[in-house]
């Protein structure tokens, strides 16, 4: 009797308050739903756009859709069957007559140099279709190229319809012609040597803004408010400036005719003027300032909530002011390190504009090859390969910031 | 004042003249001189603004005196940074280390020194067994309950045995019914550790209830300085008599002075006989101060010979539980309260006409307000 009562009495008011939640629910998601909406085509679907292009491999199953299903089944051993050669003879002839033979033979260059050429010219050259049985012999008779085993392994790598090859080619690595992944040959491995530049000045500028920005938060946090507002205002006023002019700025202070070589002579501390622009130098400085209110902000509003009763406590128990700030508060504002670093190195590492104005050839990031890829060669595998590449680095970082920062924060709260 | 009478050498603490400005114009603390005993729980009492808490400041070091010594034993520590000073604070909002777990904040002030671990682990026990708290010994201070976090502050501002301990209102975030709890807890630590404390409240309750001798300032000066009983019963001046406990005032010219007492002409008419505590010559304008405790109501002309009286009217009756407030109408005190004790009321209703009767050594005749 009782329990029936018990469950009547539930039911209705669970319903209830379900049906209550859900108009909140509702109401929330309504809310969201613009910047969701936002999100979904400015940055989840070109990702994952970007992504898929880094694997997709649509141009040979697209012009040589009968050579890729010949090879289908080749062992890639000896040279494919006859069956193979014909297939490709009525492959080039169509691609000729639709004009897509170039599409092809760009993709083939990547893997083989020189493939361009052998798929052009016999496409050129291959008047009429071959009498059946003779496919072979006609068309390593046009370039001998196809009697190698290595073109055809060419076309079966590049047969889709995903491919790692740009991804592997991101981090200086190719497949030889049995298909082992190999080191790419030295003189066209060059990515691994551009992310670890790009992973340095990360790190550097990192470094340098942590250094340069934490005594400033900290004199923005402990000022009297008047003062404080005053310097957030210079730490601001580069916000409110174009990066490009910015940029353009420290170029006119710092080249060889710039401001500061001409009163480092003027003074007669130098007799050359100093090369402080368009080299390494002039990069780090550059970003540094332009990244510095990044690692700012962040390490301001945590020392902003670390109340001075801490350090008057720590003194209070007898802490030397070094103790009280090394035991005290440097670990209170660990979480706004934590946040600054994050920031300044994501946006670091991504960082395009500032290296190709004030940086040399040999300071050129990783961006700078992602925008060469995508603007001047449109190999959009590769560009969306490093993209990729870059990606992925910055969220193992950001997943190792959120570890770190749930660890403390669980050791914070249910340690016991 | 019995402060500056102390023999030096029983003086923990002494401020010589001390001056504090902030501003370069107005003086927060005007001239203090006070003498902090050892072993005894001196509470600064005032309002905001009072100085109270600024005088903490500079004993703790914190703040620097404009003008002064402050002497803690034979030496001045004017210039003595705190961390040197080797007193203990408790801090209003208790400021424990919020990444610290409950040991380690008690433990910091030991291991700052140097202290070895097998010495610092059997201290920071102890003094967790001393505030009941050794079952949180390794959570953090933001899991715990406000009664808590102000217990280990205790224990962290005692662990490292201070000459002295300052607690700047410590009890002030906490409910009525802990921080009355918590009082009793201090003055329990204060008895069995012999330390000596000096304690900052805004809270008259709180500072009768646990000091021995409390100093009331006002202004940026001391008023009184005295031990709880005497500074509510024989209130110097009308500030600490109106500042402490409850307290009826009277406007009034002085007639006559004869042997401590004297004879006060209200102005609204009647006169009444008054101790005199700091009057001004004969026809010098003073306030008369009564507790409300020590007035009677008397509803027909009998009572004994020797009291003042004085003809009132009953406006209202408060019932207040332990006892009966009456608020009445009095000469020249429209507002004039008498606390009767509890049952002592029947028979008595509103807009009656009574007489008030009080003795004159309960009146007391101090300063013009």
């Amino acid at each position: 009797m009782t329990a029936a009562i018990v469950v009547g009495a539930e039911m209705p008011l669970k319903r209830r308050l379900r049906r209550a939640e859900r108009a909140r629910q509702l109401r929330a998601l309504g809310l969201v739903l613009p910047l969701f909406l936002f999100l979904l085509f400015t940055f989840v679907i070109p990702i994952a756009g970007m992504i898929w292009r880094s694997v997709d491999d649509w141009e040979v199953p697209q012009v040589l859709p009968h050579t890729v299903a010949a090879l289908s089944d080749w062992n890639g051993q000896d040279l494919p069957s006859e069956t193979a050669f014909a297939a490709l003879a009525g492959d080039l002839q169509a691609a000729r007559a639709a004009g897509t033979v170039a599409v092809a033979a760009k993709r083939l260059n990547y893997v083989v140099n020189g493939s361009r050429t052998v798929l052009t010219s016999t496409a050129r050259n291959l008047k009429t279709a071959p009498e059946p049985g003779t496919a072979k012999a006609t068309l390593i008779g046009l370039n001998p190229a196809w009697g190698e085993r290595a073109t055809w392994a060419a076309i079966k790598s590049a047969s889709g319809p995903v491919t790692a090859y740009y991804l592997l080619g991101a981090v200086d690595l190719t497949r030889d012609v049995n298909g082992a992944i190999v080191a790419t040959p030295e003189d066209q491995a060059i990515y691994r040597d551009v992310f670890a530049r790009t992973f340095t000045i990360g790190f550097g500028v990192t470094a340098l803004c942590l250094l340069l920005g934490f005594p400033v938060a900290y004199l923005l946090a402990n000022l009297p408010t008047a003062q404080s507002n005053m310097l957030m205002i210079f730490v601001l006023l580069p916000f409110w400036t174009s990066l490009l002019v910015r940029t353009c700025a420290w170029i006119v202070i710092l080249q060889g005719e710039g401001i500061v070589n001409g009163s480092l002579q003027w003074l007669g501390v130098i007799d050359e003027p100093l090369r402080l622009i368009y080299n390494r130098f002039g990069v780090y400085m550059a970003m540094t300032h332009v990244l510095l209110p990044f690692m700012i902000l962040p390490l301001y509003s945590v020392m902003r909530s670390i109340s001075p009763a801490y350090m008057r406590a720590a003194a209070s128990l007898g802490a030397p002011p070094a103790t009280a700030f090394l035991r005290i508060y440097l670990p209170q504002t660990i979480p706004g390190i934590g946040a600054g670093c994050l920031l300044v190195f994501i946006l670091a590492i991504g960082y395009y504009i500032t290296p190709a104005l004030v940086g040399g050839a040999g300071d050129q990031m990783i961006s700078a090859f992602i925008a060469f890829y995508t603007t001047e060669t449109v190999n959009w595998g590769l560009a969306s390969a490093l993209g990729a590449v870059l990606l992925l680095s910055t969220l193992v970082l950001a997943l190792v910031y959120g570890k770190l920062a749930l660890g403390r924060q669980t050791t914070g709260g249910l340690k016991n | 004042m019995d402060g500056g009478m102390m023999a030096t050498t029983q003086a923990l603490v002494r401020f010589v003249g001390v001056q504090k400005t902030y501003d370069g114009e107005h003086l927060v603390v005007k001239s203090l001189d006070l003498d902090i005993r050892k072993g005894e729980f001196l509470t600064l009492l005032g309002p905001s603004g009072s100085g109270k808490t600024t005088t903490l400041m500079m004993l703790a070091g914190f703040e620097v005196p404009t003008h002064g010594e402050i002497f803690l034993g034979d030496r001045s520590i004017k210039n003595t940074p705190p961390h040197k000073r080797d007193i203990g604070m408790v801090f209003q909002n208790y400021a424990l280390f919020p990444h610290l777990t409950i040991e380690e904040n008690v433990a910091f002030p030991l291991t700052v020194r140097g202290v070895s671990k097998a010495e610092v682990k059997e201290r920071v026990t102890a003094a967790l067994q001393m505030i009941k708290l050794e079952n949180v010994a390794s959570r953090h201070p933001g899991q715990l309950s406000g009664g808590q976090q102000q217990r280990v502050a205790l224990a962290r501002a005692l662990v490292f045995k201070p000459a002295l301990v300052l607690m700047d209102e410590p009890l002030g975030a906490l409910d009525k019914r802990l921080r009355e709890h918590m009082q009793l807890e201090i003055k329990r630590l204060h008895e069995t550790m012999g330390i000596t404390v000096v304690y900052v409240t805004h809270d008259q309750g709180e500072a009768l209830t646990m000091s021995d001798r409390i100093a009331v300032f006002n202004d940026g000066i001391v008023q009184q300085i005295d031990s709880p009983d005497a500074l509510y019963e024989r209130p110097v001046n009308s500030f600490v008599a109106n500042f402490i406990g409850e307290s009826n005032v009277l406007a009034g010219t002085v007639e006559n002075i004869e042997q401590g007492f004297c004879r006060v002409a209200l102005a609204a008419g009647g006169s009444v006989v008054a101790t005199a505590v700091n009057v001004g010559g004969v026809g010098a304008r003073t306030s008369l101060s009564v507790r409300p405790e020590r007035v009677s109501l008397l509803t027909s002309d009998d009572g004994d010979v020797g009291f003042n009286r004085l003809p009132a009217t009953l406006k209202d009756l408060i019932y207040v539980g332990d006892h009966t407030l009456a608020v009445l109408a009095a000469p020249g005190n429209n507002e004039f309260m008498v606390k009767l004790p509890a049952g002592a009321y029947s028979g008595l209703s509103e807009g009656q006409a009574v007489t008030i009767a009080f003795r004159p050594e309960d009146c007391r005749a101090l300063d013009p307000v």
